[in-house]
């Protein structure tokens, strides 16, 4: 756990949270800001890409099916606790519960760099996974907020377009196909760019996510307490089924660990675009602040060591 | 000079493409769009993250066609969206633009 904070990634995080919360004037460039989120989304896309070259396509299908099942029970698990136990309405909760089944491709990286520092190995095509499982889960609390509220006519053309051509989506599977098609060798030129300055890239932009969280710890206050631990709970509990499923898959340690962190971080860059424009009537306050001000910082400074732990005793007695 | 009427939308980048149709649609010949950051009723929409960036629609038109835009924004987006829109009378150059 220690180690995990004292890893340069993290503790850029923590200087750029540290920042916001002292209100120091410390920003990115917005441009610069965009240059490297383009650049860490492509990176992630072209290393899964390089890997899926190498990898049988067939042995990713059970995977593949068990990410989309859980895509899709994240937000069923999610939505009746945020309805019953939080009080909050229907909109409000199918929303918040798209966001929890949904991914952060930030956090996903964070844990490669975490699994490749203690060298535990992970099936190389996990990357595929991070993109599989952003897109069900949205689908899934659209559905839900559909059948319990007010019908909206939605723009389905729109949303189609934020949701697959929205920059994230777009950039992985863009960096997939390129990494894949080119395959390792012909990737070799490019690589000093997009795989070597990787890690401080991450440092760099986890400087202004901290920031961008710290902005929104300010609006803890308008949220709760009830939603503040369910943006650390909630994380736990996907986490463990993640685990579960990664391990009934047949994943390695390492890969159900990565499994286990896509179920735990919640959406921030997908989702927000897609309830906003499918699920207008929720409350955009709710869902950023729980997905950004608590469970980003929570998956990356607590979550990602207590995931390794808990597989690593699952793994341990499954043998 | 030609008295004409400048409405002017503020609200949600995510709406953006949206209203860009809509005006058009409901008859304005064209529309100047800006980012814009402020804080409201809905509270702080800072231009610093992509979620919360607003945008300041700028739209010149005949009085009907304001009052249209007007109305349509009104009904289809004040309920579920931050959104403000006001109106100017303004006196244009090129009339024949408008």
């Amino acid at each position: 756990m220690i180690e995990n904070l004292l890893d340069p990634v993290i503790l850029f995080f923590a200087m750029g949270l540290l920042a916001g919360l002292l209100k120091s004037d410390l920003r990115l460039p917005e441009a610069i800001y965009e240059v490297i989120s383009i650049f860490l989304l492509m990176a992630i896309g072209l290393k899964g890409g390089v890997q899926l070259a190498k990898t049988n396509i067939a042995l990713i299908l059970l995977p593949v099916g068990v990410t989309v099942l859980l895509g899709l029970s994240i937000p069923l698990i999610a939505y009746p606790i945020l309805r019953k136990l939080g009080k909050f309405n229907e909109a409000d909760s199918a929303a918040i519960a798209a966001h929890y089944g949904s991914v952060s491709a930030v956090t996903f990286a964070v844990v490669q760099t975490y699994l490749e520092r203690l060298l535990v190995a992970y099936e190389e095509y996990v990357t595929v996974l991070l993109v599989v499982l952003e897109i069900p889960a949205i689908a899934m609390g659209i559905l839900i907020a559909r059948m319990k509220t007010r019908k909206h006519t939605i723009d389905y053309g729109l949303l189609f377009h934020e949701v697959f051509l929205g920059k994230s989506i777009y950039l992985l599977i863009a960096g997939l196909l390129v990494g894949w098609a080119a395959g390792p060798e012909r990737i070799e030129p490019v690589a000093p760019l997009f795989f070597d300055l990787f890690k401080a890239a991450l440092a760099f932009f986890l400087l202004e996510m901290g920031l961008v969280a710290a902005r929104r710890i300010s609006d803890l206050r308008r949220v709760g307490l009830f939603l503040i631990g369910f943006g650390i709970l909630m994380p736990i509990v996907s986490a463990v089924i993640g685990t579960l499923f990664g391990y009934l898959a047949g994943l390695s340690l390492g890969g159900s660990v990565v499994l286990a962190t896509l179920s735990a971080s919640a959406s921030y860059i997908a989702a927000p675009a897609a309830m906003r424009i499918a699920v207008p009537q929720a409350n955009p306050t709710l869902y950023l602040t729980a997905s950004l001000g608590i469970t980003f910082p929570f998956n990356l400074l607590f979550g990602i060591p207590l995931y390794h732990w808990m597989g690593a005793i699952l793994y341990s007695m499954g043998g | 000079m030609e008295k004409k009427k400048l409405v002017t939308i503020v609200t949600e980048s995510i709406l953006e493409k949206k209203i860009a149709k809509d005006v058009l649609r409901l008859g304005a010949h064209g529309y100047t769009i800006t980012e814009a950051s402020g804080q409201g009723e809905r509270g702080m929409r800072s231009s610093d993250w992509e979620q919360s960036r607003n945008i300041r629609v700028e739209v010149v038109c005949d009085n009907t066609i304001a009052e249209t835009i007007i109305e349509y924004m009104a009904q289809t987006y004040y309920e579920d969206y931050a959104m403000i829109v006001f109106v100017h009378e303004v006196e244009v150059v090129r009339p024949e633009k408008f």
